[in-house]
């Protein structure tokens, strides 16, 4: 029978198939961090139970760490008392931990695959929702609860529904990919089906222009997926898969045997069934800014924001579009370019890797940034940060006034101190725009790296495309 | 878990769309390292202003509801982040039965693990429901839910069900089937991190 390739990875994983219930499924990889395990290794605790497969399982400090200088104990209280909390649970039961001080720390979804533990056709889980970002590898990879933390740790398995498969094709080529980048491609999807579009879903991206796309651009792709309400997203992998993989850390003995195997395998068949299909026409793509309050309030960099009454369709959205403008302080019909920021954040497990920053710093070589804007590059590990200092970006931001930090989640979620204050504007390259995300009051625009760099320069939203480039 | 009883009391209309977890719980209250004591936290930037004083246009503020257990919501309800905090802060609310049109996935799966009931109805009932001013009944055992005028079943997945009604430790569960996975392990051939 013909399968997508998410059945396949699927029915390879499968520990128990039970009839109208769900099915037990293998987890090859599972990764950890401070703030959603802490309640499950109580969980264990409590009940004498064991973790089934610590040489499956990796943990990091990401989410609250601060990405101010790493010498110096961490000031939040609270956040130390958490940190510990993980150092003290991997010790006990026998995880490894690459902790703020280790060269191998960095937010788990970008170490993941720098480390060679994300591997093609494999099933992988963290607490995280943006575990989807994996999948850029041809592997089953998902966000869990802290519950189902407890669960794959005592059991190595999770309970789960079949999700259905989803079919999301980017065709056409891009005019300007410098500009144009992969976060414009998955913002551009996620306005148009919506943030539950892909809910029940996994989805599969293909197409001559993810095909293109280099791997950690796909990352960015499938990184987003959850913003679409799909519990992951997923690439067939390709040469460029193998090669990215080859020599890393972890990266298994016998690759090149597993490669061939993987080459012959890990694709969907060409008659197999999607549940449902969209397709993205990339030719005439724009750059891309969020002006609302979720990753599907979307526009071109060329247009106006919208009036509410442009949603006719559907008399709730019009109310949401009505608070999410208002949450914002934006009117209807000034362009984009007008919105003036405050702050401009380059990290976060969507943009933060090394060609994220190279290409922002592209950008911003030779340039200020604005008076009125206090900018920062938080690199997504510490791997990424040394392999741009090798490379003398960093020296490109800071001569620019870039503040240049140390790796974690930093901005994209606001739990170390980096934070807006209330009522301040944000070009980032993060996921979400949801009110409050990186502050309370703040107001957070989406766009991709080259374009948080433009605005840091201008001081407002500013079409990449038309920027003078040294 | 404890065992999922009959629920009865009044519904706290939560007309929203696409409420997201960060909403629910926001996240300088995800440091804390035990399941308990979440409730205060609740939809914190909406519920209180920013001098820390209850905004009283706020639906929970409301003490008509001060009450209810039951929460009824808008398309696309926990969407965002994975946190189940979102999930224990619900319960300790005291909140036991969130009904929507839709729910966020990751979210929904939580809610289940904790003993929350999510309960999924078509959107014209879910309206008819924001306005009812009287107690209502959410029966898990037969499925349905009684106003005073009528009775509205409801589906649900048996695993889910028996989960609830039982009380199960799903860990205690799977545990059983320890050499199914040893007989996966076996044949697996995923290399190890050590």
């Amino acid at each position: 029978m013909s399968k997508t390739l998410f059945e396949k990875i699927w029915d390879s994983h499968l520990v128990l198939e039970e009839e109208n219930g769900p099915s037990l499924l293998y987890i090859d990889r599972h990764l950890i961090h401070e703030v959603t395990s802490p309640q499950a290794f109580e969980g264990l605790r409590l009940n004498n139970r064991k973790v089934r497969r610590p040489d499956l399982t990796i943990a990091t400090e990401d989410h609250n760490v601060p990405t101010s200088n790493r010498s110096l104990p961490i000031v939040d209280q609270v956040s130390s008392i958490q940190i510990k909390t993980l150092e003290k649970n991997c010790k006990d039961f026998g995880i490894q931990l690459f902790g703020i001080n280790n060269p191998n720390q960095g937010i788990v979804h970008v170490i993941g695959p720098q480390l060679g533990i994300t591997l093609p056709g494999s099933t992988i889980v963290c607490g995280d929702s943006h575990t989807s970002t994996q999948g850029a590898f041809g592997a089953l990879a998902f966000g869990i609860g802290t519950s189902e933390v407890e669960h794959v740790l005592a059991t190595q398995t999770i309970w789960m529904e079949k999700l259905k498969p989803f079919e999301i094709r980017v065709e056409g080529k891009r005019k300007n990919p410098f500009a144009v980048t992969a976060k414009d491609i998955i913002l551009s999807i996620i306005r148009r089906i919506g943030t539950a579009g892909g809910a029940g879903t996994v989805i599969e991206y293909r197409g001559e222009t993810i095909s293109e796309l280099s791997m950690e651009q796909r990352m960015t792709i499938c990184n987003m997926s959850i913003e679409a309400g799909a519990r992951a997203g997923l690439i067939a992998p390709d040469e460029k898969t193998f090669e990215y993989l080859r020599g890393k850390k972890y990266t298994p003995k016998n690759y090149e045997e597993l490669v061939a195997e993987w080459r012959e395998n890990l694709k969907t068949d060409s008659n197999a069934k999607f549940d449902k299909s969209f397709t993205l026409d990339a030719k005439n793509l724009a750059p891309q800014v969020s002006w609302g309050t979720n990753p599907a309030m979307v526009s071109d960099v060329t247009e106006k924001i919208p009036f509410p009454e442009e949603f006719a369709k559907d008399l709730s959205q019009q109310k949401g579009v009505e608070k999410a403008l208002q949450y914002m302080d934006l009117k209807p019909g000034i362009p984009i370019t007008d919105i003036y920021i405050d702050r401009v954040f380059i990290g976060s497990c969507t943009n933060a890797r090394l060609e994220d920053l190279i290409a922002a710093s592209k950008v911003v070589k030779g340039k200020k940034v604005s008076s009125k804007v206090r900018a920062m590059v938080v690199p997504g590990s510490q791997m990424v940060k040394k392999q741009a200092e090798d490379l003398g970006i960093d020296k490109i931001f800071i001569d620019a006034n870039f503040e240049w930090r140390e790796s974690g989640c930093s901005m994209c979620l606001g739990m170390n101190p980096d934070i807006l204050g209330p009522g301040e504007r944000c070009a980032s390259t993060s996921n979400r725009n949801f009110e409050g995300r990186q502050g309370v009051g703040g107001r957070t625009h989406l766009v991709s790296p080259v374009m948080a760099a433009a605005a840091a320069i201008k001081g407002h939203f500013v079409d990449v495309r038309e920027m003078d480039l040294n | 878990m404890d065992r999922f009883k009959k629920i009865k009391s009044i519904v706290t209309p939560f007309d929203k769309v696409n409420v997201d977890t960060d909403q629910i719980v926001p996240k300088q209250f995800l440091k804390l390292i035990q399941k308990t004591g979440f409730g205060k936290f609740l939809f914190y930037n909406w519920r209180f202003n920013s001098d820390e004083k209850p905004n009283s246009g706020f639906i929970l503020n409301d003490p008509k509801y001060k009450n209810s257990k039951i929460l009824i919501t808008q398309d696309n309800f926990g969407c965002g982040s994975s946190r189940e905090h979102a999930v224990w802060a619900l319960q300790d609310y005291g909140f036991s039965v969130i009904i929507a049109p839709s729910f966020a996935d990751i979210f929904f799966s939580n809610c289940f693990k904790n003993g929350l009931l999510a309960i999924i109805l078509n959107s014209k009932i879910v309206e008819k429901l924001l306005k009812i001013q009287t107690e209502i009944e959410v029966d898990l055992e037969n499925q349905i839910i009684k106003t005073d005028t009528e009775i509205i079943p409801f589906q649900i997945d048996e695993y889910k069900k028996k989960n609830l009604l039982n009380g199960l430790d799903e860990i205690a569960l799977t545990l059983k089937y320890q050499d199914k996975i040893l007989e996966y392990e076996k044949k697996s051939t995923i290399s190890s991190l050590l």
